[in-house]
């Protein structure tokens, strides 16, 4: 009998299932080692509901991968009941693994955010409905909810490796996550002598030769642009250059600290301190904490007294 | 005993949706709602970052159509720093944005909406899906898979990261197309046009044909349309005018800047999405079906309507055909995957045409930007509809405000019609079946909200 694999996507974009069908012609060959049991953007398996307090049931599953963080009563409900009901879960991508974008709304209490989405704009009337009142205080990871069995972040997650996860879960055998930072797969060049004591905004394009590879392309940070690089976890562009270099563009952190339970914002300003860069000259600090502002990581700011 | 009946989750759509249909004693529908999930707060949390940032925070509102946004959000913060992007800089994100519609249309006629039609409403759940297609057409199902991985890849080879791109940045573009590249996508835009257009011949006959009476009949309602077209009235997806077209064909022009007097957005009790309405008409808004108030709809059908013409040329022979059959504005609800398969032509074609020019390799990508305070509104013809981002910054550059209208907001209340609609129409005495709250929901998967 084949393994039974369910899918479900909580406080999401369906960038993470995106990647999945990414694989193209190799996705075709791994369903069919599969039988899909429940995944909404493919196919018509619905929640089976019971009675007036909205208990939802999902199938059981051998595998089960869950993308988004959790940001609602609802995707309270779908997540304990993945966990309950398959034997491996699978965090895909850092909305899972981190809270990802979404959880930027953490800086800002839900009252607040309700404000000002139902304040935007050319509304016509504003009574400020009662539809956010399924929305949690703030939007957490499921590790935060949940126990995980493996954590897949990015955003998206690099296809390849997410085909390779579940081939190993299908064949029971291990397999190995990357363990390194961004820079690693970076081939830029190092030189190692700092260029610019201050870190400037990305207003105009990095120095680069058009007709020249990335390899030849020096390091963004030491051009004075700030590359999360360093501090952030590798594997987005596999074995090869990360995919925001390629576009010679500076990475922000998608795949979240390459330490675990790391903080992106901490390491790095440590990161810049040590190569004698005034971090003060960073404009919205906390931006770097942008992908990894679950598990308590971004708060709403006091209130000045 | 009057009941409701829920669909829970709609399936095969992008985002997160319910049905509840309301049925009275008497076993009549009474009302149907489709309510859609919307909360995230981008418009909150954008607030105080450097504007030019937001193109790759934003993007994350969808991983189908990121480009969208990525581009919406770049052109609405040239406007913030008053800045004009180069001309290889505005052709590098057009082509960009044209690509991204191909992977999309692909995604959502063959894996979303296809199964439908091919193995039909009445077809089990459990084979109504892709992967019933690839058991019941094999060769189709692998050719699919494949063009619409290779849009993708096209994407990834140029700009580096396809699913939330990066490249598009304040002033223009992070990086130049080299020849190779260049001569690369050529080769496969070609095999994605020649795809488009069997793709095209394959749903005449398959999907369009055998289902003549439904694509006219089913979730249908008459609305006005709005979509984008350039000054000579051509189909346009990356820049141009909007053109809010009534029911009757008569219609007005105006440039994306002016959003505000011509659209408002509608707060229902019920719904935590807005939903947008004409505002221009002075009628106000509302969802009585019986008589509707300020609705149009958006994404491909509306498009197709409110342009006189598409500039390429395989695209506008579709579209004359289309029209003969269907008239100026045609109105039945399923004819959005016709049109959906005729803009696949069309940005396949696009696709060419950009990569032909030779500005598209000038190395002149980026103009510097300085920040400052302004306000900018940025707008692209989505997959799914008309897209707004309206940003205004302080001195500093950074965000103050915030206003996005994405396209699924403007269809909300059109596909709550449809819906009901729909509803009324099959299900009698309050007998209902899986059949038919399927068919309720091809009437949702047409708008591919």
């Amino acid at each position: 009998m084949k393994p039974k694999l369910s899918f479900e996507g909580l406080h999401a974009c369906s960038g993470c299932e995106m990647a999945l069908l990414n694989l193209g012609e190799q996705l075709l060959a791994l369903f069919d080692q599969v039988e899909i049991v429940h995944f909404p953007l493919l196919m018509d398996h619905k929640y089976g509901e019971h009675g007036e307090g909205g208990a939802l049931s999902l199938p059981k599953a051998d595998i089960g991968l869950v993308s988004g963080g959790v940001a609602h009563t609802e995707h309270l409900l779908v997540l304990r009941e993945m966990r309950r009901q398959c034997q491996t879960l699978i965090a895909l991508g850092t909305c899972a693994t981190h809270g990802g974008i979404p959880a930027m709304r953490n800086e800002w209490s839900i009252a607040e955010t309700l404000r000002t989405v139902w304040a935007a704009g050319t509304s016509d009337n504003a009574p400020v409905p009662c539809p956010g009142s399924s929305a949690l205080d703030r939007v957490y990871s499921i590790d935060e909810k949940v126990t995980v069995d493996v954590s897949l972040p990015g955003c998206p997650p690099q296809p390849q490796l997410i085909a390779a996860v579940i081939e190993a879960l299908i064949q029971k055998k291990s397999f190995q996550l990357p363990q390194k930072s961004v820079c690693d797969a970076c081939p830029t060049l190092r030189e190692g002598k700092k260029k610019a004591p201050a870190v400037q905004r990305f207003l105009q394009n990095a120095d680069y030769h058009p007709d020249q590879p990335v390899s030849a392309m020096r390091c963004l940070l030491e051009q004075g642009l700030l590359c999360m690089g360093p501090v952030t976890a590798g594997g987005c562009g596999g074995k090869e250059t990360p995919l925001c270099l390629r576009a010679r563009v500076p990475c922000r952190g998608c795949y979240g600290p390459v330490r675990s339970g790391g903080n992106q914002l901490l390491d790095m300003m440590n990161g810049l301190a040590s190569n004698g860069i005034e971090y003060r000259s960073l404009v919205d600090r906390k931006s770097m904490l942008r992908f990894s502002g679950a598990h308590g990581l971004l708060k709403p700011a006091r209130k000045k007294q | 005993m009057a009941q409701v009946l829920t669909i829970h989750p709609v399936t095969r759509i992008e985002g997160h949706a319910r049905i509840n249909i309301h049925l009275d004693e008497g076993g009549r529908v009474s009302d149907a709602r489709v309510e859609i999930a919307a909360l995230r707060g981008f418009e909150q949390f954008v607030i105080g970052r450097p504007a030019e940032e937001i193109p790759r925070i934003v993007s994350r509102i969808c991983g189908i159509c990121p480009w969208m946004h990525h581009l919406a959000a770049v052109k609405a913060i040239d406007g913030c720093f008053g800045v004009t992007p180069s001309p290889a800089g505005h052709r590098l994100r057009e082509l960009c944005q044209v690509m991204a519609h191909i992977h999309d249309k692909i995604l959502h006629f063959f894996f979303l909406a296809a199964p439908d039609f091919v193995l039909g409403p009445d077809s089990d759940y459990s084979v109504r899906n892709i992967m019933g297609l690839v058991r019941n057409d094999p060769e189709l199902a692998a050719q699919v898979v494949r063009m619409r991985q290779l849009g993708q890849m096209m994407l990834e080879r140029f700009a580096g990261k396809a699913i939330h791109p990066v490249a598009g940045v304040v002033g223009g573009f992070s990086k130049a197309m080299s020849q190779e590249v260049r001569h690369s996508l050529q080769r496969d835009g070609s095999l994605l046009l020649d795809f488009a257009s069997s793709a095209l011949e394959y749903a005449k006959k398959k999907v369009f044909g055998r289902f003549r009476e439904e694509m006219q009949s089913l979730g249908a309602i008459t609305t006005g349309f709005l979509g984008a077209v350039d000054e000579q009235g051509n189909l346009q997806l990356y820049d141009g005018l909007l053109r809010l077209m009534h029911s009757d064909g008569t219609s007005v022009d105006f440039p994306a800047s002016a959003y505000e007097q011509h659209l408002a957005e509608h707060i229902e009790p019920w719904s935590t999405a807005k939903m947008v309405y004409a505002r221009s008409w002075q009628e106000g808004f509302s969802l009585d079906p019986e008589a509707p108030r300020g609705i149009y709809r958006v994404n491909t059908l509306a498009r197709l309507n409110v342009c006189d013409r598409i500039a390429t040329p395989r695209a506008q022979a579709e579209l004359e055909a289309f029209r003969e059959q269907f008239g100026r504005p045609a109105q039945g609800t399923l004819l959005y995957h016709w049109a959906r398969l005729i803009e696949l032509v069309y940005a396949c074609e696009r696709t060419l045409e950009l990569l032909a020019d030779d500005t598209i390799t000038d190395p002149a990508v980026r103009n510097p930007a300085t920040p400052q305070a302004g306000r900018g509104i940025g707008h692209v013809e989505a997959p799914r509809g008309t897209l707004i981002h309206d940003y205004t910054t302080d001195a500093n550059g950074c965000i103050t405000k915030a206003n996005l209208i994405v396209g699924t907001t403007h269809n909300i209340a059109p596909m709550n019609l449809s819906v009901r609609q729909a509803a009324t129409s099959l299900i009698c005495d309050g007998k209902c079946d899986a059949e038919i709250l399927n068919r309720i929901e091809m009437a949702v998967r047409a708008y591919d909200p």
